[in-house]
């Protein structure tokens, strides 16, 4: 059972990811990213992770992509040119990633003690994480309220027209 | 039949496929020609390094890497709102999401 929906997942994930690739409309590679991570959720679940997959859907799948999706509309993204990247994305980025990922997939398939993981094994229930979440991990977590307080004034501050510079309305007026 | 309930799947494969969705946005960060796009590619390598962590939290039965992963997601989200902002910000003076045109800091 567990095989079953880590293939079916694992290749909902692969799909998703290389049809964000191969789109050229930015809502349809928003789509297809939405489903890398609903299925991204599930395989946290078969993880034993059950506060990260409720997390992965509600803040990733609903809070972000719900964001993105606002943005390409509002925006109006068209088909983007096809272009193959850069020189230098050509001639260093491709062959530094083939490397990376041979690297990466070596070191993981030469591993010793890679342990495997079963329906049965448990999960990490919610009181469990909270637990060390609010006593030993607690000034970081506030300063995570902080770090997000920042990010909402600069969102703001960056997205608003300044319509207090009288200069700058007059300009848009003239136009 | 029962085998098939009973399977397990190796730790291995599951961070095989977190290298493979790490690579696959790396890929995206370089071959898409549109800013939201690219941001887009950033998430899916989040994404991969995330999947890393909670196997790796199963493989040490450890809470830690699960709730650095929470933490990622938070940076995430601030960083989407962000990021965001500024794209709009981009769009609004340059009139294009293209990132071959908004090269105002290229050499």
């Amino acid at each position: 059972m567990h095989l079953i929906l880590f293939l079916v997942f694992a290749g909902f994930c692969l799909g998703g990811a290389i049809n964000l690739l191969i789109q050229s409309h930015p809502i349809n590679s928003a789509l297809s990213l939405i489903v890398v991570m609903v299925s991204l959720a599930v395989l946290y679940l078969l993880l034993g992770a059950e506060f990260l997959a409720a997390a992965q859907v509600i803040v990733y799948a609903g809070a972000i992509m719900v964001l993105f999706t606002f943005v390409v509309m509002l925006l109006n993204a068209g088909r983007e040119a096809r272009t193959m990247g850069s020189r230098a994305a050509r001639s260093v980025g491709f062959p530094a990633v083939v490397a990376i990922l041979a690297v990466i997939a070596t070191v993981i398939l030469h591993a010793h003690g890679l342990g495997v993981a079963r329906l049965s094994d448990g999960i990490t229930s919610t009181e469990e994480l909270s637990t060390v979440l609010f006593t030993k991990l607690l000034l970081p977590f506030e300063v995570t309220s902080v770090l997000i307080l920042i990010a909402i004034l600069g969102a703001v501050a960056l997205a608003r027209h300044d319509d207090t510079d009288p200069q700058g309305s007059a300009e848009r007026t003239d136009k | 039949m029962s085998s098939y309930f009973a399977q397990e799947v190796p730790l291995s494969w599951y961070l095989l496929l977190s290298a493979a969705l790490f690579s696959l946005g790396v890929v995206g960060f370089l071959i898409k020609r549109n800013l939201i796009t690219v941001f887009m590619s950033i998430e899916l390598m989040l994404n991969g390094v995330n999947l890393s962590f909670v196997t790796f939290a199963q493989q040490w039965h450890a809470v830690k890497g699960q709730i650095f992963v929470f933490f990622v997601m938070m940076v995430a989200a601030a960083e989407a709102a962000v990021g965001l902002a500024i794209i709009i910000a981009v769009f609004r003076a340059r009139a294009t999401l293209a990132v071959d045109r908004i090269d105002l800091m290229k050499l």
